[in-house]
């Protein structure tokens, strides 16, 4: 059979092209994640519902999320607030959060007009600024819906730290790269719920998969009054706050 | 400039016979080409070896990342594991006011002592401090949370002493 170069190419040319757009769509559609895994990254995308009026203060979340991440002494990868707010005077609200409401919160001498609860972490954005900030590709949102970092890629120059605008990111300090919430990544690929939503005595923080038409989630933000924090970052955060009060930051 | 004319100018420094004569006067233009392409050249080698394969397979990052962050071990086992042997607590625990309490907010991580009961024991804790973690009265929790100032309620005794923390529902003169 003979073929000129212009066949030959142009039939290799359509082979690679066809071939790879097949391996695409394959992997789309299945998203492994390991050979011997079962979780499928496209059946899912990971997010959290938080009911403000649930959550007590206790720090069982942020103990759990330390011990379940090995975070370092001094950093947060969640942590709860104690806002208090006098009348109307949303703008200045106090704030504290004693070693990130790990041991719970002392009692306050002068009580203000009104005080309440507000646990943080990762809001596993997807327009993240963070991501976006990353030099290397060493930050990232998983097809899932995760932010996650790749330790091994980072190089730990900080742009992500200074880009979240949640203050979600710390520099390892002994790794020396950025560490933050995966959303415990390594726990909900197997089944089981974030360290801080598993431990969460009032069921205030909820982990949500919004692909799963069974989730309460939807009920959730269809029944309830829903904010993110700083919606307008346009980040597209989706920690879902349930009853998030005016005051908060 | 077409792939006919490289081919011509490789051939004619390889000082291909066909090629011989064809570039004269030319050959300093030559040579600066076949410069620039094998930099090109070099430029995807050194891209093939260096970035991490499958880079770029779901964005812009190393794919593997994800298994090798997927892998690391739970701490927390989940309460799914403490039932496959307490299921006794968990049918307990699961009519009173504690359902939704997860063994292992009180008790502790206990993967450990999931895969293996001997090696570790899960905390016993001090109702005494336990206890008023979450229920030590405050302003800032919500007011329907059920909330006591330890001190006035019970003094110096532990909260166990008349409550039992598996079926709180249960008033302190039912305690038998």
């Amino acid at each position: 059979m003979s073929m000129s170069r212009r066949d030959l190419l142009a039939a290799a040319g359509k082979f690679i092209i066809l071939s790879g757009a097949a391996q695409e769509a394959m992997e789309s559609a299945t998203g492994d994640l390991a050979p011997d895994s079962k979780y499928r990254m496209a059946e899912h995308y990971w997010a959290m519902t938080i009911d403000i009026n649930k959550c007590i203060g206790c720090g069982n979340c942020v103990k759990a999320c330390a011990q379940e991440n090995e975070v370092p002494k001094g950093f947060f990868r969640t942590w709860v607030e104690r806002y208090e707010v006098s009348g109307d005077d949303l703008e200045h609200p106090r704030v504290d959060s004693p070693n990130g409401g790990m041991n719970g919160f002392p009692s306050i001498d002068k009580p203000a007009d009104k005080a309440f609860f507000v646990s943080k972490l990762c809001n596993h954005c997807a327009h993240s600024p963070c991501v976006q900030s990353c030099p290397v590709g060493a930050t990232f949102e998983s097809p899932d819906g995760v932010v996650l970092v790749d330790q091994k890629y980072c190089v730990g120059c900080g742009y992500c730290i200074q880009a979240c605008p949640y203050g979600c990111r710390y520099m390892h300090p002994t790794k020396h790269v950025a560490d933050k919430c995966s959303l415990c990544y390594h726990r909900i690929t197997k089944g089981l719920t974030t360290a801080c939503c598993e431990v969460c005595p009032t069921g205030s923080r909820r982990l949500a998969d919004l692909k799963d038409p069974k989730d309460p989630v939807h009920d959730f933000l269809r029944v309830n009054k829903i904010q993110v924090l700083k919606p307008e970052m346009a980040t597209g955060a989706k920690v879902f706050y349930k009853d998030l009060d005016g005051s908060v930051r | 400039m077409n792939y006919a004319v490289w081919g011509r100018m490789v051939l004619y420094l390889l000082g291909h016979q066909t090629m011989r004569g064809k570039f004269d006067g030319a050959e300093h233009l030559v040579r600066l080409v076949v410069v620039a392409f094998v930099a090109v050249l070099l430029f995807f080698a050194l891209r093939k070896v260096m970035v991490p394969s499958e880079f770029g397979k779901y964005g812009h990052f190393r794919p593997a990342a994800l298994a090798e962050i997927a892998s690391k071990a739970p701490v927390y086992a989940g309460r799914g594991a403490c039932a496959d042997c307490h299921d006794d607590v968990v049918k307990l625990k699961s009519e009173g006011k504690h359902a939704n309490v997860a063994c292992e907010t009180c008790h502790g991580a206990a993967s450990v002592h999931a895969a293996d009961p001997d090696k570790q024991k899960p905390l016993l804790p001090d109702t005494k401090l336990l206890c008023p973690s979450c229920h030590e009265a405050s302003t800032a929790k919500p007011s329907k949370f059920p909330q006591v100032v330890s001190s006035d309620h019970a003094g110096d005794a532990a909260c166990g002493t008349c409550h039992k923390p598996h079926e709180p529902n249960k008033s302190p003169e039912d305690k038998s």
